[in-house]
């Protein structure tokens, strides 16, 4: 299959690339563009590993051709740090709170509880949980992950987050 | 875990879309959400030669209210759906169960038209339409032409869709004022297809059943409308007798494959038991 | 001293040593995308190998056609077992002393069994490879069912054991038998039985499933046939035995091999093992001279590398009428699947399930094991687990409830009634162990305590009668499951591996500038060891941890050690740092003596230096003795500061705890909910009891996955059911129920700094609580024993058979 010439942008800068239209947008973000952060886990889209968001939503890059990704918006967990290079909210929430231990799920789960907050910044523990349903972690049993989101939820509004990881 | 190789194509209308259909013959598959094709082309178990990606058709995306029914794009997204207010006010069913669908990140990805179209008997929409009386409309190169979801489904991945025709939107008439609604869903966990799950919308009065439509999903190689069972209860206040009725009358005819949701009797058990309480939950919220 | 002067609380703060809860280092480069797993691993010029597998469980290989393969555009090679001949790896010795195809040789004795390896420019060239491999099977019959194995007729499985009545074991009873083991007194525990008042004898199995990490198993080989090395970046816990496992087999000097597990993403047990993939990339790589990668998928994760349990075990337990036990008799038949892969200590073939005596102090005991062959994947491997510990916690656990439903017994006073008291310890068991310490009845008190246990019981009892009213169609249940782990193997007089020890090791080397660097024969799957490592050391020479970089992974490098598996870290390695670092305090102190000029035995230690006793003024901090290690040591002592420790362990340690999960079941569809499960660990000295507390949360929701469905199913014809994320339950946040962790402290007496094992004790002691809440929410109505795994239908079938669904 002739290779296709694909252009978008990824945590704000524009890329180019020449991929078979098979080729996984996982293994482009991966293997092209060698941002290796954004993991594989099941390739049934059902882990969320791969989770990258595109044009505002939280997607499973194992579930989508790069070729489909030409002309979008991405940020993969490389973009998520804040502007300065310190830890955004979320990152720091996930430490903070002990919401990763192996960190294989960890950008996935972060790069999701990303535009889980966008869309509701106050998300109740029901509502964080049902929002990384589409994010398996094998380590954590999530407890400590949805204090995180809790904890960057909270700085996000200026406030201190006093439940601590016990 | 990698597709076989593929020719892709982006038309920008539907026209253009069919057009390629036609062309291509066979081996060409319309793309949608990608959430059912994909994983199959990834185990090799679809290997079309030739994918027609819809993303590209502005036109096949949106919500619009015509008169009393509501007309919904193919493309439109689960998420769409559940973010929009106007499906919020007129259609609170489909919002309901598109958030039992998969999990977030699907939900952007996979649409209505995927979700209804491909036959796959594990998807909840169908089932929903059926009981909404909606109708599909399908574009091919001899035309559009509009076919009720109660005769789309043919068996297990097999619809009224001719070869090279296109499910463009879905209709729905709009459930009447007041009307109470459920879709009970048993699965194991997010991301799973249902064990068994009920559609039920109904209107009340007087405190008896008016009218009464019940779809069944992921109990038969189709979705089904449980029209025996509707009307068990239809005149009635739903006692414990009338329920039991309707429960009996929808497992009668729920054929259910044995697998490792259970076997088929606990299937069908459930499945008589999403009945009951999609009955009970859309009674109760019926004014 | 003034204001200044950091206080003692402060110096002790500023160190971040044992107790605290440290914030994880590795969490910077995880939460910001940049851990460095295998697949992130790319080498100029690098090769991608993937398998061709058997769809059957059962089946002669009569010919593989590899011609249009070698036609598909970037398909370099494809290799067979008669590539592999040439080498003579188309075998290799499994860590239990039996062998295993590497690729199918004459035959396939399991689904997904690795057939065919395509070496390809890249992964998607090496599939279109694999699609291309004709492979002409003629199916055998299959055997499934593990109690039909030893059959009369059952079809021969391993044709290659032919005429062998004798495996690494002992004697074989048949072609289809790989060993007996047998422990404890028949003679007494017969005789106990027969006398007994009172006995109780079940069927209760532990069903297959599989550890499934998120990141499956992978590697990268690179042969340099100029250096004539090797270089294997892999997915391994265990490096350095990979290091020496390679050097046996594939006849490599072992210095010319270098093995390097980078960040892992989980290993559950997963990792231990060898697989067919690590050889196949090695060959590829020498045969094509350039390196390859191989990357399993997860249906092949499922179905191929080693799966967990598969324990069926025949359990009778002997009493007075009283309660008290007297005896304990255990059969186990024990399904290894094709080929017998168990990752266990040489001498154990069943792991130390001889631990089935738990908690409880049974005079006499017997166990025999019975291990066989089916037509399933191998392995057997350590989920979540000490080797086969949680199989003999659940056994026992759903056992003492069974005795206790028998005799109208509370199952918490049944078990308070037969704990090996406080007094006891060290105790010997009548299986061959002995316990170092615990606290049981403390223990289980403060359970019942902080649960209200009396009250959930009187709340039970009345749901009862309104069941039984027919005002309700729930059931509650109250699981309570009392565990004793056995970790950290282990003692060289009964571990080893493959003939070496299973001792554990750690090297510090103290910088200059009062930093260094320690360097260990673990490997770290998400267990946070460059955190609590450092923490350790901190503690014991004062040097804050932030200053203490920890290092794993590279056999080249870190001291030889046996890996990270069965809670055995902070038992073994967790003391050989321990040792280590009071190695360099001991050399330190010398040092300290000499500036300060005075005699070593007139120092004591003051947290982060040495102080003249007496003195106060006199101090030396241990920052400054680092830097006086490499400018002015004392005449005749060799310059710089660090030590090395191999630890061999002389006992395991023995962690316990007590749990209570509360459930209630919807009888009409089985559908279940945890309302509360509150676990209690007892691990002795805590390290960083935020760690701690994260392994509880995430072994509680595995063993929650393991009880209420996780599941690797075969059908009659051998194919799994249950081969992706669909199927093999493998819950999300949404399902997983919410913690409740508490804690009692009874250090190891043997171990430096009191500490046993804590990763696995949630799996552990939380599986039997979890079944036994299903158990006992059903036992009112007169079942004794259901079958895990408790899904939604299987619990709606017991209620069936019970009669309860009209």
């Amino acid at each position: 299959m002739a290779k296709i010439h694909v252009t978008m942008k990824v945590n704000g800068a524009e890329v180019e690339g020449l991929v078979e239209p098979r080729t996984l947008l996982v293994h482009f973000i991966r293997e092209n563009l060698q941002l290796t952060g954004t993991h594989i886990g099941c390739e049934t889209t059902h882990c969320g590993a791969c989770t990258v968001d595109i044009d505002g939503m939280s997607v499973k890059s194992c579930t989508m051709f790069a070729i489909q990704a030409n002309g979008s918006d991405i940020t993969t967990i490389e973009g998520m740090a804040n502007a300065d290079g310190t830890l955004s909210h979320l990152q720091e929430g996930f430490r903070q709170m002990h919401g990763l231990q192996c960190g294989y799920c960890t950008p996935g789960m972060i790069v999701r509880a990303h535009r889980l907050l966008q869309e509701n910044p106050a998300p109740t523990e029901d509502e964080i949980r049902a929002g990384i349903a589409g994010n398996i972690c094998r380590c954590t049993g999530y407890q400590n992950i949805v204090k995180a989101i809790q904890y960057a939820a909270a700085k996000a509004k200026g406030v201190e987050f006093k439940e601590a990881a016990e | 875990m990698i597709p076989g190789p593929f020719g892709y194509h982006r038309p920008a209308s539907v026209g253009d879309a069919i057009k390629l259909l036609a062309s291509l013959g066979e081996e060409a598959r319309p793309l949608a959400g990608g959430h059912s094709l994909i994983p199959m082309m990834k185990l090799r178990l679809a290997t079309p030669g030739h994918l027609v990606d819809l993303h590209g058709i502005a036109g096949l995306k949106g919500i619009h209210r015509d008169g009393n029914r509501i007309a919904i794009g193919a493309m439109t997204t689960q998420h769409e759906l559940l973010a929009s207010d106007e499906i919020r006010s007129s259609l609170p069913i489909l919002q309901e169960a598109a958030a039992l669908i998969a999990d977030p990140q699907v939900r952007y990805r996979g649409t209505i038209g995927g979700n209804v179209a491909n036959g796959d008997p594990g998807n909840d929409m169908p089932a929903l339409m059926l009981t909404l009386g909606a109708a599909y409309r399908l574009e091919g190169p001899s035309g559009a032409r509009e076919v009720m979801a109660s005769d789309f489904y043919q068996g297990a991945y097999f619809t009224a869709l001719e070869p090279g025709e296109i499910l463009t939107s879905v209709t729905i008439p709009l459930p009447a004022a007041g009307h109470g609604y459920a879709y009970e869903k048993l699965k194991r966990k997010v991301g799973d297809y249902a064990t068994a799950a009920a559609a039920v919308v109904l209107t009340m009065a007087g405190g008896k059943v008016a009218s009464c439509a019940i779809g069944l999903t992921n109990l038969h190689e189709t979705p089904l409308l449980a029209v025996d069972a509707a009307n068990a209860v239809i005149g009635t206040s739903l006692d414990a007798a009338s329920l039991k009725k309707a429960a009996a009358a929808a497992e009668a005819i729920m054929s259910p494959a044995a697998d490792a949701r259970g076997p088929v009797e606990y299937r069908k058990h459930v499945g008589g038991i999403m009945v009951t309480r999609a009955l009970q939950r859309a009674a109760h919220r019926a004014k | 001293m003034n204001d200044l002067t950091p206080t003692r609380e402060q110096r002790t703060a500023a160190l971040e040593g044992m107790g605290c809860k440290r914030k994880r280092v590795e969490d910077i480069r995880f939460t910001q995308g940049k851990g460095n797993y295998v697949d992130d691993v790319k080498l100029p010029g690098m090769l991608h190998g993937d398998f061709v597998r058997s769809p059957h469980a059962h089946a002669r290989v009569k010919s593989i056609n590899t011609d249009e393969a070698l036609k598909v555009p970037g398909v370099l090679a494809v290799i067979t077992a008669e590539t592999l001949k040439t080498v003579n790896l188309a075998w290799m010795p499994t860590l239990a002393g039996d062998v295993q195809m590497v690729l199918a040789d004459g035959k396939v004795l399991f689904q997904n069994q690795e057939v065919a390896f395509v070496v390809a420019t890249d992964r998607y060239a090496a599939d279109d490879g694999v699609s291309k491999v004709v492979v002409d099977y003629e199916a055998l019959p299959v055997l499934v069912d593990p109690f039909k194995s030893m059959a009369p007729d059952a079809p021969v499985l391993r044709e290659d054991l032919a005429g062998k009545t004798t495996g690494a074991h002992g004697p074989r009873k048949h072609h289809n038998h790989i060993f007996e083991w047998s422990v404890g007194d028949k003679e007494l525990t017969d005789a106990a039985f027969n006398k007994a008042e009172v006995t109780i004898k079940e069927m209760i199995s532990y069903h297959r499933t599989h550890p499934s990490p998120l990141e499956t198993c992978q590697c990268v080989c690179s042969f340099d046939k100029i250096k004539g090395e090797l270089t294997i970046w892999g997915t391994f816990q265990a490096p350095h035995v990979i290091r020496t496992v390679v050097a046996l087999i594939a006849k490599l000097p072992e210095q010319k091999i270098h093995v390097i597990s980078p960040d892992i993403g989980g290993g559950f047990g997963n990792k231990v093992g060898a697989y067919p993939g690590y050889i196949c990339a090695a060959v590829a790589s020498i045969v094509t001279g350039k390196p390859v990668k191989w990357v399993e998928d997860r249906i092949e994760n499922l179905t191929a590398t080693s799966f967990a349990r598969d324990y069926h075990m025949t359990t009778e337990i002997a009493a007075t009428k009283d309660g008290k036990v007297t005896g304990l008799r255990v059969h186990v038949l024990a399904d290894h699947g094709a080929f017998d892969a168990c990752a266990d200590p040489s001498k154990w073939p069943a792991g130390f399930f001889n631990i089935v005596t738990g908690s409880y102090d049974f005079p006499v005991a017997h166990l025999t094991v019975d291990g066989v062959y089916s037509n399933k994947a191998p392995g057997g491997v350590a989920y979540r687990c000490s080797f086969r510990v949680t199989e003999a916690a659940y056994c026992i656990e759903r056992a003492m409830d069974i005795l206790a439903q028998k005799l109208g017994m509370d199952p918490a006073e049944l078990r308070l009634k037969n704990f090996i008291r406080r007094e006891q310890f060290p105790y010997h068991s009548a299986l061959g162990w002995e316990y170092d310490s615990g606290d049981y009845h403390t223990a289980m008190r403060k359970m019942m305590e902080s649960t209200d246990y009396a009250a959930l019981r009187k709340e039970q009892a009345e749901k009862r009668e309104a069941f039984k009213r027919g005002e309700t169609r729930e059931v509650m249940g109250l699981g309570v499951s009392f565990f004793t782990e056995i970790v950290g193997a282990g003692p060289s007089k009964n571990c080893d591996i493959l003939g070496i020890a299973m001792f554990d090791s750690c090297e510090i080397r103290m910088h200059p500038t009062g930093a260094g660097i320690a360097r260990m024969g673990t490997k770290s799957q998400g267990q946070g060891h460059e955190t609590t490592w450092a923490q350790i050391i901190a503690s014991e020479i004062g040097i804050p941890a932030d200053n203490i970089m920890v290092e794993e992974g590279n056999t080249d490098t870190a001291p030889y050690g046996l890996g990270t598996y069965g809670s055995r870290s902070t038992p073994v390695a967790g003391a050989a740092i321990a040792m280590a670092a009071r190695k360099i305090k001991a050399k330190a102190q010398m040092i300290a003596a000499y500036k300060l000029e005075v005699h070593e035995d007139d120092l004591e230690w003051d947290i982060d230096g040495f102080r003249v006793k007496g003195l106060p003024e006199k101090f030396m901090s241990m920052k400054d003795i680092c830097w006086a290690a490499y400018n002015s040591v004392p005449p005749g002592m060799e310059p710089g500061l660090e030590a090395v420790s191999y630890y061999d362990p002389p006992n395991m340690t023995y962690p316990f705890g007590a749990y209570l999960c509360v459930m209630d079941i919807d009888v009409d569809t089985g559908v279940y909910k945890v309302r509360r499960f509150y676990a209690l660990d007892d691990c002795g000295t805590r390290i960083n009891p935020m760690i701690i507390e994260g392994q509880v949360h995430g072994g509680l929701t595995e063993a929650f996955a393991i009880a209420m469905g996780q599941e690797i199913r075969y059908d009659d014809g051998g194919n799994v059911v249950t081969g992706s994320f669909m199927d093999f339950f493998m819950p999300t946040a949404v399902e997983t129920p919410r913690w409740e962790t508490d804690f009692t402290v009874t250090p190891s007496p043997h171990h430096p700094i009191g500490a046993k094992g804590v990763g696995e004790s949630p799996n552990v002691g939380g599986v039997p609580a979890f079944s036994n809440a299903v158990n006992d929410a059903f036992s009112f109505l007169g079942s004794t024993h259901i079958q895990m795994p408790h899904d939604y239908w299987r619990n709606w079938k017991a209620a069936k058979s019970l009669g309860v669904l009209g």
